[in-house]
């Protein structure tokens, strides 16, 4: 666990992200980037796209086997599609996320808990929506939407290889804040999975800081 | 596969080497790990949508897993199924390590080009996948997660992950059956994380045949409820 010394007054910018809502922004180079669980084990869907390219994404595969390693905290590289250094995890008061569990979507919903569940709300439709009404997506289609990163959300996999959807480790305040060694898009989709413990079956706001190098 | 299914063709993909191709639904493909210790990473689209396709997380997620073996299928980003794995005399087919890049492969085995080695020369996973995926007017956008088919890395408690040298023996086979018409796009490039530091690749042999469409009875659509309710989504697109 490593905390932050910067001040949240200090932040250039400070937004809200409601629980099913999805979330877009540019990071700069060298600026750092906060996401803070406001409630507690609220799992935030994150993907990142180099800024000039959005061909050169976040990649889970490279991020895990370039680091030999599962889990995300402070010193995990975030490796692009390309293996570049994109961002790194810098602070960390919850200790690990999840790189594997990916987006929950209408039609996950139906295979994974029953045909009916289709139209509950999820995180990959969140996506799809930013694609089609942010204007910093209009280069962007459903071939961006890669696997992405779950803050706060707990995934272990076992020796024996079973993925196991564990109680969140998050608690209300707990924070992660990363470098950003390029600039980058951020899309998050605030996750309303009602279906499992991921959201503690309570989504709740996140909020999103940003504060420019010293 | 039994003795008395006919063997529609056979290919092999020589060590490094890549290929791709239309997989019809009710057909399956046997790969071979010809020298032992072979990698053969794999990607599938739908061949008549091919947004639709593999996603790794939708895959693990509903089958609790993080690798594949027999009874698992292969889901789309759609909640239908691709392909089911209806044999395997491995065990362990690795879904979270994607694929070498030339960066990789020069750093671990050095530098071999066409110019010098001629066929010889040492081909990345990525630059394979790319190449193929190109025939097919897909690119980098479209490259997923890939199954890495005979290779295995394992998580210790704390999630640092070693590679498993020698889980796939010479002769060793994995069957594949296509639930859906598949684009099915393959590499026999290293694995990111092995460990040989000479590039000698295993050949992989592709042989395919009839295997008819998924019954009441089957081993995969049976091993979870989640995969029952993944077909169910299949036929509907079929219907």
């Amino acid at each position: 666990m490593v905390e932050s010394k910067l001040d949240e007054k200090n932040a250039v910018l400070n937004q809200i992200c409601n629980a099913g809502d999805p979330w877009m922004a540019t990071v700069k180079k060298s600026q750092i980037f906060r996401i803070l669980d406001l409630e507690g084990n609220q799992a935030v869907d994150t993907l990142f796209y180099s800024a000039s390219n959005a061909e050169e994404r976040y990649s889970a595969v490279d991020t895990i086997a370039r680091q030999r390693q599962l889990y995300l905290t402070t010193g995990s590289v975030l490796y692009s599609s390309e293996g570049n250094a994109m961002l790194t995890i810098v602070a960390d008061t919850c200790g690990s996320h999840d790189t594997l569990g990916g987006a929950c979507s209408a039609e996950s919903n139906t295979t994974r808990y029953a045909l009916e569940k289709r139209h509950m709300h999820s995180c990959r439709d969140s996506f799809m929506y930013a694609l089609n009404t942010c204007s910093c997506a209009s280069h962007m289609s459903k071939r961006d939407i890669t696997g992405n990163i779950n803050f706060f959300m707990n995934v272990p996999v076992t020796a024996d290889g079973a993925l196991v959807f564990a109680d969140g480790i998050s608690g209300a305040g707990k924070y992660v804040e990363m470098r950003a060694e390029m600039d980058v898009i951020v899309l998050i989709s605030n996750c309303p999975q009602l279906n499992n413990p991921c959201n503690g079956y309570n989504p709740t706001p996140v909020q999103l800081l940003v504060w420019d190098s010293k | 596969m039994t003795q008395k299914q006919n063997i529609l063709w056979n290919e092999v993909i020589p060590g490094g080497n890549h290929w791709s191709g239309l997989m019809r639904r009710g057909t399956a493909l046997r790969i071979i790990d010809l020298a032992g210790g072979a990698n053969c990473s794999a990607l599938f689209y739908n061949a008549e949508d091919k947004l639709e396709r593999y996603n790794l997380s939708d895959t693990l997620k509903a089958q609790h897993t993080a690798f594949l073996t027999k009874g698992n299928v292969i889901y789309s980003d759609m909640g239908r199924v691709l392909a089911s794995i209806i044999a395997d005399s491995v065990g362990w087919h690795d879904t979270i390590c994607g694929v070498s890049d030339a960066n990789m492969i020069a750093a671990q085995y050095g530098e071999s080009s066409y110019q010098t080695h001629r066929n010889d020369m040492y081909r990345s996973g990525k630059d394979g996948l790319l190449i193929e995926l190109a025939k097919h007017g897909l690119g980098k956008r479209d490259l997923t997660a890939s199954v890495n088919f005979f290779s295995k890395a394992v998580p210790d408690d704390e999630g640092n992950l070693s590679f498993v040298a020698n889980n796939s023996k010479a002769g060793s086979t994995v069957d594949i059956r296509f639930d859906m018409n598949v684009l099915l796009v393959l590499s026999a490039a290293p694995h990111p994380l092995e460990t040989k530091t000479v590039y000698a690749p295993a050949a992989v042999k592709l042989s395919a045949y009839h295997a008819g469409e998924v019954t009441r009875d089957d081993i995969c659509r049976n091993n979870c409820l989640q995969n029952s309710r993944g077909f169910v989504n299949t036929e509907r697109y079929y219907l």
